[in-house]
Order: structure tokens, then C-alpha cells, then sequence
């Protein structure tokens, strides 16, 4: 950890910046297949593992990811990128809360760099950082093979302990001071990125975040 | 001896000898009776004043005949913008019964409004940096007919972080910019509809405070201006009021403010919690069972129901007093008011200041007296509570009551946790812990946002806090908590603690000696001593 470094606001995004989560934009492609019957059958699919993507986020956000990005097998890289501006016109940022803005305008404005950290597929949210004026981001990756997707998603795995690994390696790599700099979730399952900083904080925290966070005196926000 | 001692210097003064009853204390959102040592001077509030029996017609008296001022009525012309800001909920205290004094000048202002074809009006809460109020407080303050008339699109807390809602308008000569709440100092009229309980609020500190923002405030809640005010309850002698006073100036240049000002009486309590502010030695057999019943009720209460039972007594206040027109002049006649209800002669300084702390101060309505508001109490408010010399002398000890628990609300104080936690363990310099890291909380995002889109006190606030008991906290020599049912939060404040009163009385006495002057306020109490000699 540098010592004299800038600070730095790093930030899971959805469900802390927006509404939406990763099933969301799963179903959006799913709408959005070749033909009618594939649609049906990709948003049927979809709707039934529902169950199955709660119950596997309950046990580990890892497990969930390796599960959960499975759907995408098959998927061709042009379509999923092609489809990702009107992702974001429809789906992302409509789902940005009130609050997001002030936010980040408000760490700007005290100098801080802005990174976003997520387990969101990094073509999906191109556009959606551009748009929050977003520096530097860290998603994960999904594997492409000869154009489709193979469903698995490249190392690192952009989840819980993985997250605050990246962002100690950022912070080293890139002059950050971590003690000056702050961490914002809504998920217990980033409890290692909020703890690694100097000030950590519980947006539309869920329960035992916020239980958490009230037993740290972590600030609790809401920007909804 | 004893018939000497008893002999009363003024009604709100009396001294304890052998026959005397134990007095009943605060101890935060408990109450206890506690013996006395003889000879200690026991300062009581004084009788309130009668309230006016019309408190409508005495305000409409008084925007229709202003002083240095056109009336309202006069100055109001179809098609005008109007900005009617108002006190916040740290005024009065405990909040009032309703109507609350302000939905009835309210009433009385939009009427004359309407009559006079002026639809473009907003109301506005003049929060400052003080958390905003909620909806339901909102709806408590002005009615639910203005209220939903209004809220939320025309009636809505001021924002200090809104840059788009404010706009700087000067400085004084003293380099001390000023940018207040751009819609109200941009309307043809202001009008500020004022509460006052202290002679602290009111006047020029309505607008230039209350509708500022923290660069703004900054520049007088700033531990130099508190030590230079001696005290802050007493305007002429007051350096913030001073620094206020040349910002309210700036925005008489600026705008066209009509100020209605009004003065209450001190009836705190509802009958039932009346012998609160009484004389113990004259409780009858009735009074004696209020009390027992009283302490019954609260003793078998967790300190959460305790807390919300106190916050539901609604405080009794009558209008005393209502004038309209050019700030200066009807602040000074509020004033008069206010010392001639809360004034008492006070003959010397004492050597020991007993004071109990009750649940009740301007920034913990509906929430818990946290340990700087605990301070702030203490050596702020109830330090300065004086006009010409403070009741205690330089160097004396200070007794309080109070738990001194270690809870905060995360909601509304926020940064409080963390200047309490984080900064007083490395210094209690009210100067360092401002220059080091009063900015840092002010600019810290989420504090921000939890002040804008939530109930938070602004980030700063808590330094102001401390600040606030700066002078009380260089005059004192030592504070001793007694019933604090911890150390480490006496610690954290560089306080002493005792297990009760009769313990921090033996160690006050220990340093001051066997003969010193103890005198006790009675709390809770709204009084100013004027000292002497």
C-alpha cells in the first residue's frame, strides 16, 4: 500500500450504482435471440434457473459466477457486443439510482479516481462508464472461441476476496492511497474490498452488510 | 442559620439546608432525586410568563404594523415570487404542542399571500447544515392542509450541497464569503418566520445561517469565534453574533427580507411533568405521587421506550411575544422578551457547577443523546447560559449527570461516530482537529449524500460541536461525570467520571476545598444568570 498516494473510490456496481443485477442483463440477451423459438426457449431457461442463481449466490459468489456465466455458452462475441449499446439504453441506465451522480460528482470533485469493480461481462458496461465518467474499471471476462462463447469466464474472477486482490495490485500499480480512499457495496459478499479501505461504506446494503456495517460504524447509504 | 439560608434572593433562587427535600435530576432519559449537600445554591427556571391569548391576531398585528418596515400586505403585489423560510426542528424544545407557532403565522402569511394574488411562494426549512426534516416532522411543524399544498414540490429542507440552488452574493470586509439559498435570496420578498427560545437564534443568524452554506458557516463555527463570545447567549458580548450580524448586513443588500420574530415562554412541560421544573420543597402530597409515579414508569422502562416516551411529551410554550419588519430592530425587541423571561440576578460566581444533562438539546430530536452532543450540552449550552461573568469561576469544576453511553445514531450522526471514535482519541484541539480534518469530513462523499438524500447531520457538523463547548471547555477547570456507566467515554473527552453525584461532589471538593460555592441549575431549565459581584 503506498502511503502519499491519490485517493481512490472504488465501487461495486450493481445493486450499489444501479438497480439491475447480472440476471437482468442474462434476460436481456436471452430476449434477443436468433428467431422466436430460440428466444422462448433462452428466456424459458433463463426464468427456471432463477431458483438455481439465488440458492448458488447464497453458498459462494464464486460458485454462482462459474454457474451463472454457463449461459452464455454458445453466444456469438459480434451479437452480445452488438446488442450491448441498446443493454444500455434499455436496461442500464434507466436503473441508475437518483443518487449515483451526486455521488460520484462529489468524489470527483475532492480529487478522488473513480473505479468500478464488478462481476458485471466487461462489454456490457462500456458505455454505462463512459456515461457515470467512470476512470478505470475491472469486470469480468467471458472466453471466446473462434467468435462464441465457451461459458466460462476468464481469470481473475471478478468476486468477493478477488475483488480486493485486484484493487491492492491497482493501488501498488497505480500510486493509490487504500487508507485515504473508499469502498462502497450493497453485497456482504464484497466484505473484503470494503475492509481494505480507509472508508468503507454499505449502499442499499443487504441484511447482514448492514449489520456489519452498523457494528463497524460504517456509513450506511441510500441512494435509491 | 438555616432560616438565613433559606432566605430567597430572588424566586428562582433557593438554598438547601437540613430540612430541605432531595432535588430531582436529568440523567439523560431518566430522572433521579438526589441530596443536596446544605448551603448549595439551587437555580430554578422562572415562572412562565402568561401567554398572549390570541397568538393569530397577535401576529397578524404585528405584518400589519411593522416596525421600519412597510406591512406584509403592502409590500405584496400579484405575480411576485415569495420565499417564506422557517426555523428547523432544533426550535423550540422538546418540540412544541401543535399547532406549532409556526403553521399559525404561516396561516397567517399565505392568507395575505393569496389575498393579494401572490401564487409563486415556496417554503423552505432553514436547516442549514443541520440534518433536514422528514416528512412527518414536516407535516407535524405547518399542518397537514399547508402541507399538502406544498410539499414536496414548494416545500422542502434547504440543501447546503446543492450548487445549482445557491449563489454566493459577497464577503465582508473581513474576506468571509456568504452564498446562500439562491431561490429565497432571489425573491422579491423573504420572508423568515422565526421561533426563538434562546437569544442565540433569531435575527440577522435566521437567514445568513440558516440558509448558507459550509464555507459559509465555517468562517464564524470556528473555535476562536466561540472563545472570543462571552457567552454566545448574550449578543453584545457574542463574537459569533458579531460575524453574523455583518453577514446579515450582506443580505439586507441583497434582498428584501421581512422578518417575524416570536418570543415564548418557558413553559417546557405538560402538567403531570410540571414539578420537573419546581421547587422540591413545595411539592404537595400530589406532586409527590407524579413523581413516584414518574420514576416508576421510567425506572421499569428499557432506555429505548424511555427515549421515545420523552420525545412524545409535547412541550407547552405560549406565544409571548410577535414582531414584524427590519430584522435588527425586531430582534431586539424579542430579546427584551426573552430576558424578561428567562433572566435571573445571580449574585456571585460558584466554585462547583452541578448540572444535570436531560435527554433534550437542539440536534437529538427523536434521536439519542450521543457523547458530543453530551459535551456540547454541557460546556456548550449549559455553560453559556449567562450574561456578564459564567456562573462558575475560572478554574471551578463541573459535575453533570448523565450515562455517558457510547450510542449514536447512524442515521442522523453519522460523522459524529467517527470524529468520536477516530479523532478525539488523537486530540480534543478543537484548532487541529479543524485544520487537520474538519474538510475531509465536509468533503467526504458519502456524508454528503447521506446529509442530501437522507436525515444526516452535514459531515462538518460534528466539529461544530465541538467547538461549540470550546469556551466552556477553556473556563473549566475539571468535568465530572457522575453515573457514568462507562469510563472510556469520559476519557475520550478528557472527563473525570464518579460512580453518583455524592462521590463527584467529595472529588470537586477535593480540588476546590471544603469550602467552595456549589450552586446547581436546576435541569432541565431554560434560564440566563445574570452575575455579579
Amino acid at each position: 500500500m503506498q502511503k502519499n498516494g491519490q485517493a481512490a473510490a472504488f465501487y461495486d456496481l450493481e445493486g450499489t450504482l444501479l438497480s439491475t443485477n447480472l440476471v437482468h442483463t442474462l434476460a436481456f440477451y436471452a430476449r434477443r435471440q436468433q428467431g422466436l423459438f430460440k428466444t422462448i426457449k433462452k428466456s424459458v431457461g433463463t426464468f427456471a434457473k432463477l431458483p438455481l442463481f439465488g440458492a448458488t449466490d447464497l453458498y459462494s459468489r464464486n460458485v454462482f459466477n462459474e454457474f451463472f456465466f454457463k449461459s452464455y455458452a454458445g453466444e456469438s462475441e459480434d451479437r452480445l457486443r452488438y446488442f450491448s449499446e441498446e443493454l444500455f439504453e434499455e436496461v442500464l441506465k434507466p436503473a441508475i439510482f437518483d443518487g449515483t451522480p451526486e455521488l460520484i460528482a462529489q468524489s470527483k470533485k475532492i480529487g478522488q479516481r473513480q473505479i468500478v469493480i464488478t462481476g458485471a461481462l466487461d462489454f456490457t458496461i462500456d458505455k454505462l462508464m463512459n456515461h457515470l465518467g467512470i476512470d478505470d474499471y475491472a469486470a469480468n471476462r467471458l472466453e471466446f472461441v473462434n467468435g462464441y462463447a465457451t461459458g466460462r469466464i476468464l481469470p481473475p474472477i471478478m468476486a468477493s476476496a478477488t475483488k480486493a486482490k485486484w484493487m491492492r495490485e491497482y493501488a501498488e500499480r497505480e500510486n493509490i492511497n487504500l487508507s485515504e480512499s473508499y469502498a462502497y457495496s450493497d453485497s456482504i459478499s464484497d466484505l473484503p474490498m470494503l475492509s481494505i479501505v480507509g472508508h468503507p461504506v454499505a449502499i442499499n446494503p443487504d441484511f447482514r452488510l448492514k449489520q456489519t456495517a452498523t457494528q463497524h460504524d460504517w456509513a450506511i447509504l441510500d441512494l435509491k | 442559620m438555616a432560616l438565613q439560608l433559606r432566605r430567597k434572593t430572588h424566586e428562582s433562587i433557593i438554598y438547601i439546608d437540613k430540612d430541605s427535600a432531595p432535588r430531582i435530576m436529568p440523567f439523560g432519559e431518566d430522572f433521579i432525586l438526589e441530596d443536596i449537600p446544605v448551603g448549595t445554591r439551587v437555580i430554578y427556571p422562572n415562572p412562565p410568563i402568561k401567554g398572549l391569548p390570541n397568538r393569530e391576531a397577535a401576529i397578524r398585528y404585528a405584518v400589519n404594523h411593522p416596525i421600519d418596515a412597510k406591512p406584509l400586505y403592502a409590500q405584496l403585489e400579484p405575480g411576485m415570487r415569495v420565499t417564506i423560510a422557517m426555523d428547523d426542528i432544533s426550535l423550540p424544545l422538546p418540540p412544541m404542542q401543535t399547532p406549532d407557532l409556526r403553521q399559525t403565522m404561516l396561516e397567517v402569511v399565505l392568507d395575505m399571500c393569496a389575498a393579494n394574488g401572490v401564487d409563486d411562494v415556496h417554503l423552505i426549512i432553514a436547516n442549514s447544515l443541520h440534518r433536514k426534516m422528514t416528512a412527518w416532522e414536516m407535516e407535524r411543524m405547518v399542518g397537514s392542509t399547508i402541507f399538502n399544498e406544498f410539499y414536496p414540490d414548494r416545500f422542502y429542507n434547504h440543501d447546503a450541497e446543492d450548487d445549482e440552488n445557491l449563489i454566493k452574493i459577497g464577503e465582508t470586509r473581513h474576506d468571509e464569503p456568504l452564498r446562500v439559498n439562491k431561490r429565497a435570496i432571489e425573491s422579491d420578498i423573504l420572508i423568515y418566520l422565526n421561533l426563538n427560545l434562546v437569544p442565540m437564534d433569531g435575527g440577522h443568524k435566521s437567514v445568513a445561517v440558516g440558509l448558507c452554506d459550509y464555507e459559509s458557516l465555517r468562517q464564524h463555527h470556528e473555535p476562536q469565534t466561540i472563545r472570543d463570545s462571552d457567552s454566545y447567549m448574550d449578543p453584545p458580548k457574542s463574537a459569533l453574533n458579531h460575524k453574523v450580524i455583518k453577514l446579515g448586513k450582506l443580505v439586507d443588500e441583497h434582498c428584501n427580507v421581512f422578518h417575524v420574530e416570536t418570543a415564548i415562554n418557558n413553559r417546557m412541560f405538560p402538567e403531570g411533568y410540571d414539578i420537573l421544573t419546581r421547587n422540591e420543597d413545595e411539592f404537595s402530597f400530589m406532586d409527590r405521587m407524579k413523581w413516584e409515579t414518574m420514576k416508576r414508569t421510567f425506572g421499569n422502562l428499557p432506555r429505548g421506550a424511555r427515549r421515545k416516551l420523552l420525545h412524545k411529551i409535547p412541550a407547552q410554550y405560549e406565544l409571548i411575544g410577535c414582531f414584524a419588519g427590519e430584522t435588527e430592530k425586531v430582534h431586539e425587541k424579542i430579546l427584551e422578551l426573552n430576558y424578561r423571561q428567562y433572566e435571573i440576578p445571580v449574585k456571585g460566581q460558584c466554585d462547583i457547577l452541578i448540572s444535570g444533562i436531560p435527554d433534550i438539546s437542539p440536534y437529538n430530536v427523536y434521536s439519542a443523546l450521543n457523547p458530543i452532543l453530551v459535551q456540547v450540552m454541557a460546556l456548550g449550552y449549559h455553560f453559556n447560559m449567562y450574561r456578564n461573568k459564567p456562573l462558575l469561576r475560572k478554574g471551578g469544576v463541573m459535575i453533570i449527570t448523565h450515562p455517558c453511553f457510547d450510542e449514536f445514531d447512524p442515521k442522523f450522526h453519522p460523522s459524529y461516530i467517527e470524529f468520536f471514535h477516530r479523532l478525539l482519541p488523537e486530540s480534543r484541539d478543537a484548532f487541529y482537529l479543524r485544520e487537520k480534518y474538519e474538510r475531509e469530513f465536509a468533503e467526504n462523499p458519502a456524508y454528503v449524500e447521506m446529509y442530501r438524500r437522507g436525515n444526516a447531520y452535514h459531515g462538518a457538523h460534528a466539529f461544530f460541536m465541538w467547538y461549540w463547548g470550546e469556551n466552556g471547555r477553556q473556563h473549566v477547570g475539571k468535568l465530572i461525570v457522575a453515573g457514568a456507566e462507562n469510563a472510556h467515554v469520559p476519557a475520550i473527552l478528557g472527563w473525570e467520571r464518579a460512580d453518583n453525584l455524592t462521590e463527584a461532589i467529595a472529588m470537586a471538593r477535593s480540588y476546590m476545598g471544603r469550602n467552595a460555592e456549589i450552586t446547581m441549575l436546576h435541569q432541565p431549565m431554560i434560564g440566563l444568570c445574570n452575575v455579579s459581584d
